[in-house]
């Protein structure tokens, strides 16, 4: 495939003027590896420090280091970027070798571990000292391409998992896979695993911010997300003694695990009960999705919900067909895409 | 350009601590009556102020220009004073934390109908109530008061990512806004930071004023109906900087270029950028030259390998 670059001075230009007349937040910067990863590197680096230091750019720098550069380049541009990532590209190793030959774990596991390592030092640092040199204030991220390898949806929130506790990782962004060419060598694939992907980031923040661990979600006899309903309600499902909830007195932990339930209403409802006893009026003025929260919440006036007597396949029937239910678009026309693959 | 004025948020002459103890909340034991002022956010703070002094409840709060009485109706018109506007600013910090006062403020700035009498309600209440009411979302004026400023919040957001300058020959910094509420008084603090080597002017159209900053102070500037360059506060195109036709188009390639057509999903487009905002937007502007998604995504062969069955299983790669 035919290749093109910017020269240094042509991304500046560009850039500085972009920003000057407010199209653009911040700086994205990527590049493929020309000559040798340092080679590469250092022109990154170049980049965002001529942009720093000459242009005053205060806008956001998001640089994308380049597997195999050397931890100095990374170190320095740490100093002038808010966020660095180290893409993972395939979550699989054994993916990872046959698809990506240029990459393995390690050129991955160790630039993230000198990142997570430097943002500690350099928040101890700043906790001592007054005038302190920043390093990516913002964290570091990565990407992991879905569905173009074979793993399964447990094995990829595993991984983000242990991303997110054992490097600290600010976000993981999960991408479904787009061919860029058709490449016989590439996989084939008619459409993006967009609800898949939709699927996975739900779980993601489930656990950020709702206090989930992965091994509630999916476990090995479940490896796969359900396509149909939210990783919550499909949790839900599965645990129904623990449900229906009262909202006036459970833990906001508990509140939380109640689906149609955002981390916002919840705050809202755990606030606002310390005033008045809640009803059904004031959950959905909070903004709770009441369709779903029906059956798995009771508050004051309402008649304690009627999952104990239904199976697990009539409160899912109910609420994805049940009274003017609709069901998006894209899950229609993906899941029949399915219904014919299948 | 003129009548610098500071700009509108009004200030604390002291600062006063948490909420401490408060006196007794006067009775409006006086026959209600119907308010107008001056429409300035001091006015209404007066207002306020008033209405404990007359001990007279509001039926009605209302901008002098835009009031609309009854048939029987005599007015109390309030006038502005700023020594009471910012006796009752500081007073109302008594009742409730920093951040609730600033979201009446906010309230204010939405340009609601009821703006005014939702103001008081809530300030009456937190005057009558123990403690603070700022998380009682089952109240109605609470949620409804939390509502307009998530609003407000969301277009003064909108408006940080929204504005696009144009350069003119002088070097000034130039874009034309029209927001759906006043949000200007809000962006004023992250332009001046994000921009602070490059003189700009936001004009909003809707409301005829400006934002101006001149490399040492950002301040509220009104027009004259007939500027030679500024005509309302719009750039014509003989003034402005070579180069800045130039970039517009390449800020348009790089647009059209970085779209991907296969994950496209309009919906969740016009819920990012509505497309009322789209007038002001560089990159929404019809195209003298139209540009593709970068070409090389798929080769020939692409076609008939779409409507095909299940794509071959990716092990056979390599």
């Amino acid at each position: 495939m035919k290749r093109a670059a910017f020269t240094v001075d042509e991304v500046v230009d560009l850039t500085i003027n972009f920003y000057r007349r407010n199209y653009i937040e911040g700086l994205f910067l990527s590049s493929g590896i020309f000559s040798s990863p340092d080679y590469t590197m250092e022109r990154l680096v170049r980049i965002v420090k001529k942009l720093r230091t000459e242009h005053n750019f205060n806008g956001y720098i998001h640089v994308k280091t380049i597997p195999g550069a050397s931890p100095e380049l990374i170190q320095e541009a740490g100093l002038y970027a808010d966020r660095l990532s180290v893409n993972i590209e395939l979550p699989s190793e054994l993916a990872l070798t046959t698809l990506a030959p240029e990459k393995n774990y390690q050129e991955i596991l160790t630039p993230m571990a000198q990142i997570r390592d430097g943002i500690i030092q350099n928040k101890e640092e700043k906790a001592l000292f007054k005038k302190v040199p920043q390093f990516a204030t913002a964290g570091q991220s990565t990407q992991l391409i879905v569905g173009a390898s074979d793993e399964n949806d447990l094995q990829i929130i595993k991984l983000s998992d242990s991303l997110y506790q054992g490097y600290g990782l600010k976000r993981v962004y999960y991408s479904g896979y787009v061919p860029v060419t058709d490449d016989a060598r590439l996989p084939q694939v008619t459409q993006p695993p967009l609800v898949r992907e939709h699927r996975l980031y739900q779980t993601d923040w489930l656990m950020r911010f709702y206090g989930f661990e992965a091994d509630e979600i999916l476990d090995p006899a479940h490896p796969y997300l359900d396509l149909e309903i939210d990783p919550k309600l499909a949790w839900a499902l599965r645990n129904r003694h623990l449900f229906p909830i009262d909202v006036n007195v459970a833990d906001k932990a508990m509140i939380l695990r109640i689906p149609g339930v955002g981390a916002r209403s919840a705050e809202r409802i755990v606030q606002a009960r310390r005033f008045s006893s809640l009803t059904k009026e004031n959950l959905h003025q909070f903004g709770v999705v009441m369709k779903r929260a029906k059956h798995f919440l009771t508050c004051r006036g309402m008649a304690p919900a009627t999952l104990g007597e239904l199976d697990e396949q009539a409160v899912r029937r109910q609420i994805l067909f049940g009274g003017k239910a609709v069901r998006s678009a894209l899950v229609t026309q993906q899941l029949d895409l399915f219904a014919q693959a299948g | 350009m003129s009548l610098p004025t500071p700009l509108r948020p009004p200030t604390t002459s002291t600062a006063v601590g948490p909420i401490a103890a408060r006196p007794a909340a006067p009775e409006l034991r006086n026959p209600p009556a119907d308010y107008t002022y001056d429409g300035s956010f001091e006015g209404l703070l007066t207002v306020l102020f008033r209405i404990y002094d007359r001990k007279s409840a509001p039926n009605s709060i209302q901008p002098a220009d835009a009031a609309q009485g009854g048939l029987f109706v005599q007015p109390v018109a309030i006038e502005t004073d700023e020594t009471l506007a910012t006796r009752t600013w500081d007073g109302l910090v008594r009742f409730m934390p920093q951040e609730a006062r600033a979201r009446l403020y906010h309230v204010f700035l939405s340009e609601d109908a009821e703006r005014e009498l939702l103001i008081f309600r809530y300030a009456d209440m937190a005057l009558r109530t123990g403690r603070d009411i700022s998380e009682n979302y089952a109240d109605a004026t609470v949620r409804r008061c939390q509502r307009l400023a998530q609003q407000l919040f969301r277009e003064k957001h909108r408006m940080e990512a929204f504005v696009r300058f144009e350069k003119a020959q002088d070097g000034l910094f130039h874009a034309t806004i029209e927001p759906d509420f006043d949000v200007l008084p809000l962006i004023g603090s992250h332009f001046t930071k994000r921009y602070a080597d490059q003189r700009w002017l936001i004009f909003d159209k809707k409301r005829h004023y400006g934002l101006y900053y001149d490399l040492t102070r950002t301040d509220i500037v009104e027009f004259e109906t007939s500027g030679a360059t500024l005509r309302r506060g719009e750039l014509s195109a003989t003034v402005l900087d070579e180069r800045e036709p130039l970039f517009k188009i390449l800020w348009q390639a790089y647009f059209d270029h970085v779209n991907i057509p296969e994950r496209k999903n309009l919906k969740l487009h016009y819920r990012h950028i509505p497309r009322r905002y789209w007038k002001y937007l560089s990159e929404k502007q019809p195209r003298e030259r139209r540009f593709e998604p970068i070409k090389n995504k798929r080769g020939p062969n692409a076609q008939a390998a779409l409507p095909g069955p299940t794509p071959p299983p990716s092990g056979e790669a390599s």
